[in-house]
């Protein structure tokens, strides 16, 4: 499994052609206590960059964008009632969605673990 | 977040402290400002409802309105200060008690409201005919100039923006300022005193934008840093962000000036009829008196109202109120309560619908959700009256 990262601080751990993806620590850490996290239904189908999921602090609303192009196999339905999950394990227990991946090959235009912490540390 | 250059805004004398204390700045009423410290919003606003939070307001307008002919002592010249004044707002300010402070508004010649602001009538004997005036910062200039041109010759306006403008809140806020103005203890919500500290002298009023008790403090840049530094010593007192203190004055039905409160919204709209004392009422007298007093006796087309969303996501600014389908009205300020633990709102909607109780859809991402009208405040106030 591997694990890739966008410039808007979503990851995606993948496994073969599917994915588990959520918001990266960084993200949780900008975005502050998170209290409400919209997710999309299962079955629903995204582009690369299209908006699936939103976040919500007590301060405001922030989009979660589609790493990868697919469709919603689960989502993470325990986040509904726990959002504060989403502060306290974004990269773990607080993942957003399982995904089918429609193109695969979409993954080399993200970033790997080290090239991610660099683009974090230039922010 | 607004990626702003920080290089053109103003800084207030407290921001070598924010910057100290970790804070995040963002650029608020053209400061640069703390939205919050490494605590977070959520914990500042619990905090601040349970111990003593320390905000910094000093990007807000204080002032002084003096008589052009000085101050005196005597009620006659805080009567002709206040005449002064009343031209302008629809509160009675000639009723003021020495050291009583009131909020009221700004008002266009339409009866809209152009700002919020609290107006003091000084304690002191020997310092009648000047009112203390604190306005927003946002509409600072705005006000000055309304003031300056409205009563020119008549009195001079001493702005008092150059120095530390704080607000302690909290239960404990009477007991951590008590160590060093014993006085303030005595003080009841909206009363004000001068009081010296080490030879400094400070306004300290009995008010706040939290719902809880506190103090709003006014000293020079040097003793106000001075102070705010030896407050934040203190284990119960922390340094409280403008996120925070958005979420506390929202459970507290407190309005924000440009999100509840705009030049095309009446004070009887925006259920601020209660600034509107009786004197006034019967006498009128204030720019766009006709409607206000109309609205008094008819009741106004629209209300603000308290909005208490029945599931879990918040409403934000912005958001449509729906009820059958129809639009009603709309949500001028939303997010999440920590202290309610639940979202809360406040907007505006057509009178008919603005009762308590009345089941509303608010459409949020396209969606109608369910919430209804709720009675402000989402938490009792404990003012200390």
């Amino acid at each position: 499994m591997t694990t890739y990262y966008t410039k808007d601080h979503e990851w995606i751990r993948v496994d073969g052609d599917t994915g588990t993806v959520g918001i990266t620590a960084y993200a949780a850490g900008q975005l502050g206590d998170v209290v409400y996290v919209e997710l999309p239904e299962t079955g629903a189908k995204f582009a690369r960059g299209d908006d699936f999921a939103v976040v919500e602090s007590v301060k405001a609303a922030s989009d979660v964008y589609a790493p990868v192009s697919g469709a919603v196999l689960e989502v993470n339905s325990a986040l509904t009632e726990a959002p504060e999950k989403v502060s306290e394990a974004a990269e773990s227990e607080a993942w957003f969605v399982r995904v089918k991946l429609a193109d695969t090959s979409e993954l080399s235009e993200l970033m790997d673990e080290a090239a991610y912490a660099a683009f974090c540390k230039g922010l | 977040m607004a990626e702003t250059s920080t290089e053109t805004l103003r800084r207030t004398a407290l921001h070598p402290l924010h910057v100290e204390y970790g804070a995040k700045l963002v650029a608020f009423a053209g400061y640069d400002m703390p939205v919050q410290f490494p605590a977070g919003v959520k914990e500042e606003h619990l905090w601040t409802r349970t111990q003593a939070g320390l905000f910094d307001v000093s990007h807000m307008g204080p002032c002084f309105l003096t008589l052009a002919g000085g101050t005196r002592r005597g009620a006659e010249a805080h009567e002709e200060i206040a005449a002064l004044i009343e031209t302008l707002v629809p509160s009675d300010i000639k009723g003021l008690k020495p050291g009583q402070a009131r909020l009221t508004v700004l008002l266009n010649d339409e009866g809209g409201i152009l700002d919020d602001l609290i107006i003091t009538r000084p304690y002191e004997e020997d310092r009648q005919g000047e009112l203390y005036i604190v306005v927003n910062g946002a509409m600072k200039a705005q006000d000055w100039g309304i003031f300056e041109t409205a009563l020119a010759g008549k009195a001079v306006l001493t702005r008092a923006d150059d120095g530390v403008l704080f607000a302690l809140q909290g239960p404990k806020a009477e007991i951590v300022l008590g160590a060093y103005f014993p006085e303030c203890t005595g003080l009841k919500f909206m009363e004000s005193r001068r009081l010296v500290l080490d030879g400094e002298t400070f306004v300290v009023s009995r008010c706040g934008y939290t719902g809880e008790d506190g103090f709003e403090v006014l000293g020079s840049a040097a003793a106000g840093t001075a102070l705010v530094r030896l407050l934040l010593d203190d284990p119960c007192v922390r340094p409280i962000g403008l996120g925070a203190r958005d979420s506390l004055r929202l459970e507290a039905g407190l309005c924000l000036y440009g999100h509840d409160l705009a030049p095309d919204i009446s004070p009887v709209e925006a259920d601020l009829a209660w600034v509107i004392q009786k004197r006034r009422r019967e006498t009128g007298g204030f720019p766009g008196a006709a409607r206000i007093l109309r609205e008094l006796k008819d009741g106004p087309a629209r209300k603000r109202v308290g909005i208490q969303p029945l599931e879990r996501a918040p409403a934000r600014e912005g958001t449509e109120v729906y009820v059958d389908g129809a639009p009603v009205g709309l949500v001028t300020s939303g997010g999440f309560g920590p202290s309610v633990d639940a979202p809360v709102a406040m907007g505006y909607v057509a009178a008919a619908q603005a009762a308590p109780g009345t089941k509303i859809d608010l459409m949020v991402r396209g969606k109608a959700r369910p919430a209804e009208i709720a009675q402000l405040p989402f938490i009792p106030a404990r003012y200390k009256r």
